[in-house]
């Protein structure tokens, strides 16, 4: 398992350094050393350039970016939204892990008082940390990963049993906010881009255990194909650094079970 | 890789595992003993059942590696899925042949 991603961002030229100077004097005042943060600027080539950032108690890295953005360079281009790790926007590459920003606390992921701070690995960079994020729901589309009621409004609503296998299996996987950090995460993405990734895999598998969906036949078909669940070599990558704690390789696993059965069975 | 390529890949690795067993067993089997090439080739030639046994393993192993070797390629190299298909086909059957040659040449009368 390789956890450490090999960078497919191009360095163009040196890094430079950015200085607190002219940051208020309040937003300092509970600084007791600098930290040292390196982000990447620019699109697919760029360079990281370095800033120092007062060091406090309780912050996150997301709060390090920010602090960067709002007084040392206000081009700086990330992109976030809830700040309470629900939406899943934040995830970057933080000293060499593609992380949750919002929810990782500075203190747990420093060394040596420097963070170094990139947008995630396996997408295109729109600009600077904020990665392009639509190759990864384009796949979501092509797992099917859109539930298909199999009733109207008008039917009775069906009753789901909590203590169901079908209904255990869908809760483990269903929490999945979307970040992105399995997808970055994953050797398979990265070897080939044809690859589904865990996140739209494990999105396949909770829908596959949803009895109230209808499109499974074509959902299996879809899975099963050349860049589906048969390509995953199990390397973990995705449950090791889930925010969420999932577990994808086990819902891959679970859709490969599935597939092969469906395949022996002529059903796909 | 598709489910029909991860089926056979399986399918063979499952076939190979009692294979592989009785073939390491016969390897100590025939060493300990002394046996002599001579002594392996009288109870070999004309034997449909090690003709049956190592034949089988051949058809395992040229399908087994050949699906892996596709796999390899489609992942490490600029190959697309088709020309790394048709480069572990003649793979594949290369071990076929190599394969199917040695069993003829012990199991022949």
């Amino acid at each position: 398992m390789r956890l450490r991603a090999r960078s497919q961002r191009k360095v163009a030229k040196e890094t430079t350094e950015v200085t607190t100077e002219g940051a208020t004097k309040d937003s300092m005042s509970d600084t007791r050393s600098d930290l040292t943060v390196s982000l990447w600027r620019g699109a697919q080539q760029g360079r990281y350039e370095s800033y120092k950032v007062p060091w406090r108690e309780n912050q996150t890295v997301l709060d390090v970016v920010t602090f960067v953005q709002r007084h040392l360079d206000p081009t700086l281009s990330y992109r976030f939204a809830c700040r309470v790790g629900m939406c899943g926007s934040c995830a970057m590459t933080v000293n060499g892990r593609p992380r949750w920003t919002c929810r990782t606390h500075v203190s747990s992921v420093v060394k040596d008082g420097r963070l170094e701070i990139a947008p995630l690995e396996n997408l295109p960079i729109i600009k600077d940390l904020a990665a392009d994020m639509r190759p990864f729901f384009d796949k979501w589309q092509r797992a099917k990963g859109a539930f298909v009621p199999a009733r109207t409004r008008n039917d009775e609503i069906e009753r789901i049993r909590p203590d169901s296998t079908a209904r255990i299996a869908a809760d483990a996987a269903i929490e999945c906010i979307n970040c992105g950090i399995c997808y970055a995460a994953c050797d398979t993405v990265r070897w080939s881009s044809d690859y589904l990734g865990p996140a739209a895999l494990n999105r396949a598998w909770t829908l596959v255990n949803d009895v109230r969906d209808d499109a499974n036949a074509e959902r299996l078909q879809a899975v099963a194909a050349s860049g589906g669940c048969h390509a995953c070599h199990s390397h973990q990558s995705c449950q090791e650094l889930c925010p969420q704690r999932l577990n994808p390789t086990a819902s891959i696993a679970g859709l490969k079970r599935r597939t092969m059965w469906a395949y022996l069975k002529g059903e796909i | 890789m598709n489910v029909r390529l991860y089926v056979w890949q399986r399918l063979t690795a499952a076939l190979m595992v009692p294979l592989v067993l009785v073939h390491v067993a016969v390897i100590f089997y025939a060493t300990r003993e002394g046996m002599t090439a001579a002594d392996i080739l009288a109870r070999t030639r004309g034997s449909i059942a090690w003709a049956s046994f190592y034949g089988a393993f051949v058809v395992a192993v040229a399908i087994h590696a050949a699906i892996g070797v596709r796999n390899v390629l489609t992942e490490w190299s600029p190959l697309k899925d088709r020309s790394a298909g048709i480069f572990a086909s003649a793979f594949g059957a290369l071990l076929f042949l190599l394969g199917a040659r040695a069993v003829l040449a012990v199991v022949l009368p």
